[in-house]
């Protein structure tokens, strides 16, 4: 098990391939995780805590951050991820813009370069992870039940049943919502925002959220921009303005149109991840050197 | 609808100061939502309302203060106010900016017996 800081109880999520092990040795209250067969049910459940003894009305300062734990998991995920090399992204869009064909197309073209895995999730079912089982790529579904985006919690339990390999490349498509999924980091090194031309250039915009906290805009489906008032220029436009440095490519999933500077995108990324470990990992046995006289 | 799962981390917030801090019911919540903090007060108020049905908050009124957005502006290098995410600098009308406040969401205060 991972997660540290882990607050396991109930509720009516699920992850596949879990049996429910909880080794931790931290309190749990009540978000609940059913895990069985080759899938994990997430959700929470009621909370149920009376603690004892009475006292006067009186006031408590706290200020705490209501995501702090979602934060203090994606710590420990973000960990995880360096130390074995991985790198993790975190892919986010509206439903239907093409997270899962661009993954397919995406995993059908790297396979055998490097190690790859994928989390899927969903709501509910697990079509979009046999999708991506069918290109050969380990997959594992998430299913959040009600949840209307995943958490850096789920992705933990999620990482336990993945047995990934190391340094290897791993896509965590979120559940389809442009604004949910904003809120919660789960410890990806970059977060991709996939907005296809039919869901029209005024997105970045309305939903400035997602569009802020992502490292690429990935705009899909530019096969069909002959079919729809789209103007990219003006959508890109818009991006900036809501995230000044955030990085921009056109494909079609499809047609394979625009892959190459994707893969590209992909390959420079996890080596640039790569090559800060390797400094790290060489100052650090450098010191060790140091130390034994070597 | 993700403040229904903020509303379950502020009852877990809540449950966990219960244990430390040696209180057993919360009458008042101070909730801090920045205007740039992706939760709407409203949701939050309905969401608040149906979490904590038969926790240790049951009925505890919900104070929300909302902060305003700040951002620094990289031409004209300072703080300037601003409503939403693609807001013009006020000052310069360019889109240099950096969220700098207005983005929290915090639970303050608690009012408890
Ligand atoms: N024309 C076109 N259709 C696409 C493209 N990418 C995905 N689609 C279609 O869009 C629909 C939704 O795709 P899917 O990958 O399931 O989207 P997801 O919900 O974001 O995972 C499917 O019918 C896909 O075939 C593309 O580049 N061009
Ligand atoms: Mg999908
Ligand atoms: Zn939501
Ligand atoms: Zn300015």
């Amino acid at each position: 098990m991972m997660c540290t800081v882990c607050g396991c109880g109930e509720g009516d999520g699920h992850i596949e391939g879990q049996e429910h092990g909880h080794s931790h040795d931290h309190e749990h209250t009540q978000d609940h995780v059913h895990d069985h067969g080759d899938h994990i049910h997430f959700g929470q459940g009621p909370a149920h805590a009376h603690a004892p003894g009475l006292s006067q009305a009186r006031m408590v300062r706290i200020e705490q951050d209501i995501l702090g734990k979602n934060d203090r998991y994606a710590d420990a995920n973000r960990m995880h991820f360096i130390k074995h090399g991985q790198f993790a992204l975190n892919l986010v869009s509206s439903p239907g813009s093409g997270k899962t064909t661009l993954l397919t197309a995406t995993l059908d073209q790297l396979k055998g370069t490097l190690p790859m895995a994928v989390i899927e999730g969903d709501q509910q079912t697990s079509h979009d992870a046999d999708r991506i089982r069918a290109t050969g790529v380990r997959a594992i579904q998430i299913n959040t039940g009600k949840g209307c985006h995943l958490d850096a919690h789920m992705v933990g339990h999620a990482l336990d049943n993945l047995d990934l390999e190391e340094n290897g490349l791993l896509f965590i498509e979120n559940v389809g919502n442009l604004v949910c999924p904003a809120a919660f980091d789960l410890g990806e090194a970059m977060r991709v925002v996939i907005l296809s031309v039919t869901e029209g250039d005024d997105k970045p915009l309305k939903y400035p959220d997602m569009f802020a906290g992502a490292h690429l805009m990935l705009l899909n489906k530019i096969d069909l921009l002959p079919y729809v008032d789209f103007d990219v220029e003006r959508c890109i436009e818009y991006a900036r303005r809501i995230n000044p440095s955030i990085h921009i490519l056109a494909l079609s999933a499809r047609t394979g149109d625009g892959m190459h500077p994707w893969l590209e995108w992909l390959r420079d990324q996890r080596n640039a991840m790569l090559n800060a470990r390797i400094a790290q990992l060489e100052a650090q046995m450098a010191i060790l050197k140091a130390q034994v006289g070597s | 609808m993700h403040e229904m799962s903020l509303c379950e981390s502020v009852v877990e917030i809540l449950n966990s100061e219960a244990r430390r801090q040696g209180f057993a019911r919360v009458k008042t919540v101070w909730l801090e939502i920045g205007v740039l903090s992706g939760a709407e007060p409203e949701a939050m108020r309905f969401c608040f309302d149906a979490v904590t049905k038969g926790s240790l908050a049951d009925g505890a009124r919900l104070e929300i203060v909302q902060t305003e957005g700040q951002a620094w502006c990289l031409n004209c290098a300072k703080t300037v106010a601003v409503v939403q995410r693609f807001d013009a600098c006020p000052e310069c009308g360019g889109f240099q900016l950096q969220i700098t406040g207005g983005d929290a969401l915090r639970v303050r205060e608690l009012e408890v017996e």
